[in-house]
């Protein structure tokens, strides 16, 4: 329909123009038919994408038997954080009753170490892969990047018996392992791209005064990619909040991270279930990703982006 | 370990030969040390643990990988068992729609806003927001927008459209569906961004190319800008379809692979099978599946894209 729209319309335009002035179309006034197409696609997806936020925040805000009448738009008449405050101290999961705050530390104690370790051993191997390949060291990459397409699945059990092995499994340790592994792929791929798009005469310079892989590493190459090393941080610091599965494996259960405490609250609650308190943690659980998001706005693009542009 | 090797270089040379070997331990060394995180990844997890999961699969290992070798037997039970046709079935209609629903909807919105709107950065956030939650976030959320009681159904019934029906979740003929709503409003943004990013590469030229020759707007899309923008396509396909297998915690969320077995996945098949069903082999066997199809989707894409990039 509107194709044939934009066909009909724009065709008799070019037509006309080429007599007159063969350069690009007439000006436009603003509200063309097109124009108002666009503006309405976009706003009816933006209430498609907005919808669940607006739904998280209100239904969190009201009472029991104000979600029991059944209005899910509704604002909340008065608007009370009892169920934040239940969701964070006191709801249960399960078996105990203490609500999310446990978790959300096991989430900062396994994020914090794994977003670090594994970001300074992908800058090292970037590094590595760029300035002092030896023999092997592309396929090695290439492997890696093939490999992280291999469904976690297919490695899960045999790293539950490696990390029981090591005498790690069921403890933070394991699932930091976890995390710097897989999130290796494309945390070197985005430092070797990085690190590659670097004037090699700095470098190599360096190399003639006598500096060593090392020295080179911490003295040239880490103060030269802060960008990057934003753009890593963002990554994984979301990513890891957001893992499920690794945390449900490996973490343990006094140590579950925050989403498996989250889906814990509210798919094995037992009772009747508490709708406010239950989207109160879901926001609650979101809030980190969310804060993270909002405030780097371009850099998480460039972030998740980072990901498509493969080297 | 390379360090006693090096030593061991020099003692045990006089000739020409330990000099080459020397080399070959010494030459970077520091770099094959640092490089050891990687290297052992790509051996023992990469490599290792998937030769490992493959082996296993041909045992009849219950609760640990001790079992004997059976050959294909957890294969053919594996396709005798209705939960696991049924997750295969769901990953393969859920996946085509995916797949399909995000590209087109990606490159729509990319194309809308690419034509010079305002606002173009709130659009932009508000579409990528949900990229940034965690999948049990958007489970349990739409979980809850679908509660048949009290979420929009419920709702529009008591506004007085008595006959409103949105069920999915608790229809098992439409919960794949409910599954797609979700997924959709988490992945699309994302695509719209990949794509977005490929439409601004296109050179601005080939635009004015086209307005010179009187091409329409959407016929330049659709049959030159499209074509150029191969590159991104595949990322985009890759990445979505690479996803799309690993569906998990979405799943767990929303449905918990209910009502009834109606919208069980492979992953989540894997999963209970290894963790709580105790019947190892089965899981493994499962897994080995679920890299087979990730194998028939990845190998021709990187024989396109590397294998050609050699011979040129």
């Amino acid at each position: 329909m509107s194709q044939t729209a934009t066909m009909t319309g724009s065709a008799p335009a070019t037509g006309g123009n080429t007599a007159t002035d063969p350069r690009g179309p007439r000006p436009k006034p603003f509200f063309t038919p097109k124009k108002i197409m666009i503006y309405t696609t976009l706003v009816f997806f933006t209430l498609y994408f907005l919808f669940p936020l607006y739904v998280m925040v209100v239904t969190s805000l009201k009472t029991m038997p104000e979600i029991r009448f059944g209005n899910i738009f509704a604002l909340p008449s008065a608007p009370s954080f009892d169920a934040w405050v239940k969701a964070w101290t006191s709801a249960c999961t399960g078996l105990t009753c203490n609500g999310l705050s446990p978790g959300f530390w096991n989430s900062v104690k396994i994020t914090i170490p794994s977003t670090i370790v594994s970001i300074f051993i992908a800058a090292v191997n970037g590094y590595a892969l760029v300035n002092w390949r030896f023999k092997g060291s592309e396929i090695f990459f290439a492997v890696l990047i093939f490999g992280s397409f291999i469904p976690y699945q297919v490695m899960l059990y045999p790293l539950v018996i490696l990390t029981r092995s090591m005498g790690i499994f069921g403890t933070l340790q394991a699932v930091i392992v976890i995390h710097t592994i897989f999130g290796m792929p494309i945390l070197t791929l985005l430092f070797r791209n990085y690190f590659a798009s670097l004037p090699q005469e700095l470098f190599k310079a360096a190399r003639v005064d006598g500096a060593g892989f090392w020295r080179i590493f911490f003295e040239i190459m880490l103060p030269m990619s802060l960008p990057i090393f934003v753009v890593a941080l963002i990554l994984q610091i979301t990513g890891i909040w957001n893992d499920f599965l690794f945390g449900v494996v490996f973490a343990g259960p006094q140590n579950y991270p925050m989403t498996v405490q989250l889906n814990n609250i509210v798919n094995s609650a037992q009772g009747t279930p508490e709708y406010n308190v239950n989207m109160a943690a879901t926001v609650l659980t979101g809030l980190v990703p969310l804060i993270i998001y909002f405030v780097s706005g371009k850099l998480f693009v460039r972030g998740v982006a980072a990901g498509a542009v493969k080297g | 370990m390379a360090d006693t090797t090096v030593q061991s270089a020099p003692v045990a040379g006089s000739s020409s030969r330990p000099s080459a070997l020397k080399k070959f331990f010494l030459h970077n060394l520091s770099a094959k040390v640092a490089a050891i995180p990687m290297v052992a990844t790509v051996l023992v997890v990469f490599i290792g643990c998937t030769i490992w999961t493959i082996y296993y699969s041909f045992t009849n290992s219950k609760l640990l990988p001790t079992g004997k070798f059976v050959g294909f037997d957890q294969y053919e039970r594996l396709f005798a068992t209705s939960r696991w046709n049924v997750s295969v079935i769901n990953l393969l209609m859920y996946g085509a729609m995916s797949l399909v629903l995000t590209l087109g909807l990606g490159f729509l919105l990319a194309v809308l806003m690419d034509q010079k709107i305002r606002f173009e950065s709130a659009f932009r956030t508000i579409m990528l927001y949900p990229f940034a939650l965690s999948f049990i976030v958007t489970g349990l959320v739409w979980q809850w927008i679908m509660n048949p009681t009290l979420g929009l159904q419920g709702t529009m019934r008591n506004l007085g459209w008595t006959n409103f029906t949105f069920d999915w979740i608790a229809n098992p003929r439409m919960v794949l569906f409910a599954l797609l709503i979700a997924g959709l409003w988490q992945g699309v943004g994302f695509c719209m961004v990949l794509m977005l990013a490929g439409l601004r590469g296109v050179d601005e030229e080939i635009w004015k190319a086209a307005r010179v020759d009187g091409i329409p707007t959407w016929r330049t899309y659709i049959s030159v800008v499209l074509p150029m923008m191969r590159g991104v396509l595949v990322t985009a396909v890759v990445l979505i379809g690479s996803g799309i297998v690993r569906l998990y915690d979405l799943v767990v969320a929303l449905t918990n692979g209910g009502p009834g077995i109606s919208s069980e996945v492979p992953a989540k098949y894997v999963y209970n099978y290894m963790f709580s069903g105790g019947n190892i082999g089965q899981g493994l066997a499962a897994a080995t599946m679920m890299l087979l199809t990730v194998l028939i989707i990845m190998v021709p894409w990187a024989y396109l894209e590397f294998g050609g990039k050699g011979r040129k």
